[in-house]
């Protein structure tokens, strides 16, 4: 026997003492809360959305997505088209604009031509889906941030919302917006943007995963106030996923 | 070391059985809730890899393996990653807790894997692999023990960091590129977890060969009949 602290105690005591040392992981047990359906969902939404918040805290504006050599590059034919709904909507390209609404100085349609006035950008950006799969592609067109500027945006406003021909929409924040890397984009690879890749124009964003880049446009909104988030978003998914 | 022991008297037999408390209460508390968050960790974590079962490229996908729904949390790929994202934090802020509580108590000093263990750990890999001779007990853990849970720290790091990595690869695209890029970080995340399982496997198959006072002594901190001898 070694030299013990105290003099011997009793066997009950000791089943008391142990008792007490067991209750004390009593919150463990609080993690059952998941387990309770009521629960689960507001326990889970509040997780994704504290995610959300971290996510948004660790958004740089200056901070630039890697860009690649041209030897980097998915071949175009590997670069996959995913759509919630049909490949093709049918755009009718002569008549397509831009329809602009919400907190800007000049809400209005905006033709395709009128856009591409705006300095054009070419960027060879990496691509990363939800699913887990990733691409790099070569993607130009305006940066979003001229493109809100040419239209006298209220830069204090929050979101940008988008919606596209094939009933598709999702929302932006403000600083993801205004980031350099963040196009409007109507050309991949040097061609004009095929319908697939959603033609006249979809949205390029290095810094969010790919459900965020929606694909024809066909109006943008600047707003101080979020509806609905995003299609994917509103089943579940992260709002702001930024990369 | 600190350890408290303490002798337990039967009041009938005036016998007397040694008992030390080995696991102080940060560290049960710790370990019960991260195995919570392990679990679902690495069960939404397998879901998230069904939506795309493979490391190489999307066109065309070969599927590495066709891993069961029913061995995986969440249902589909949204609910999983609620799932991940949420436990995410739990996992993270209990290896904080745990690795911080470790070095400002000195508690780790019982458990860290120093190199005058090195020695040590053959033996008990002998001990415990072709039956070769027990080694004789010490200190409360053997040098193969210190090995695996300061390896298990090591590799709980790395999950955080290459998890980190995948969803972060722009803000922390440095991390991304230490791994190899965004592609290698998503591998090295999915090796990562199997090295995990290993180590609970084993972690696991240990809890059963050291019977049940050691079992309880992680949830009331108290082991009775200690192997080793008590300082």
């Amino acid at each position: 026997m070694p030299k013990f602290m105290s003099s011997p105690i009793d066997r009950r005591k000791f089943r008391k003492m142990n008792r007490r040392e067991l209750l004390k992981l009593a919150p463990v047990v609080a993690l059952g809360a998941f387990a309770i359906p009521s629960l689960q969902k507001p326990l889970l939404k509040a997780g994704l959305g504290f995610s959300d918040w971290a996510s948004a805290q660790l958004f740089r504006s200056g901070h630039l997505a890697p860009t690649f050599d041209d030897s980097d590059l998915t071949p175009f034919a590997k670069f996959p088209i995913n759509d919630y709904d049909v490949d093709d909507p049918g755009v009718d390209f002569d008549k397509w604009t831009l329809t602009v609404s919400g907190a800007v100085q000049k809400p209005g349609d905006y033709t395709f031509a009128q856009i591409q006035n705006l300095p054009k950008v070419t960027q060879n950006t990496r691509h990363v889906c939800v699913e887990g799969w990733d691409v790099i592609g070569n993607f130009s067109g305006v940066r979003l941030s001229d493109f809100l500027k040419s239209i006298g945006a209220d830069p204090t406003a929050r979101f940008i919302t988008v919606e596209c021909a094939d009933d598709y929409y999702e929302s932006l924040d403000m600083a993801t917006a205004m980031h350099p890397q963040t196009l409007l984009c109507y050309e991949m690879y040097g061609q004009p943007l095929t319908r697939e890749h959603g033609a006249p124009l979809r949205l390029t964003i290095p810094t969010k995963i790919g459900y965020k880049q929606a694909k024809y446009l066909t109006d943008l909104k600047v707003t101080h106030v979020l509806g609905k988030v995003g299609y994917w978003e509103d089943q579940g998914y992260s709002e702001f996923y930024g990369l | 070391m600190a350890t408290r022991a303490i002798a337990v008297e039967d009041a009938k037999t005036g016998e007397l059985t040694e008992a030390v408390h080995e696991h102080p209460f940060i560290v049960r508390l710790c370990h019960w809730v991260n195995t919570v968050a392990l679990f679902v960790m690495i069960g939404s974590g397998l879901q998230i890899f069904r939506a795309f079962p493979s490391f190489g490229a999307k066109i065309p996908q070969k599927d590495l393996i066709d891993w069961p729904r029913s061995l995986a949390i969440g249902g589909w790929l949204g609910g999983a990653l609620q799932w991940h994202l949420t436990f995410m934090w739990i996992y993270i802020a209990t290896g904080l807790v745990y690795v911080g509580y470790q070095v400002f108590s000195g508690n780790y000093r019982q458990v860290l894997f120093v190199p005058r263990d090195a020695p040590g750990v053959w033996p008990m890999v002998r001990h415990y692999s072709f039956f070769g001779p027990k080694p004789p007990a010490r200190q409360a853990y053997n040098p193969l023990q210190k090995h695996a849970y300061t390896s298990v720290i090591g590799l709980g790091v790395l999950s955080v960091l290459t998890g980190l990595a995948i969803w972060k690869p722009v803000q922390f695209s440095w991390l991304a590129w230490l791994m190899g890029g965004f592609h290698w970080a998503r591998l090295w995340h999915f090796i990562i977890m199997w090295a995990i399982l290993a180590f609970v496997f084993g972690h696991l198959v240990m809890v059963v060969l050291h019977g049940w006072n050691n079992f309880v002594s992680m949830f009331t901190g108290w082991k009775k009949e200690p192997e080793y001898p008590v300082e």
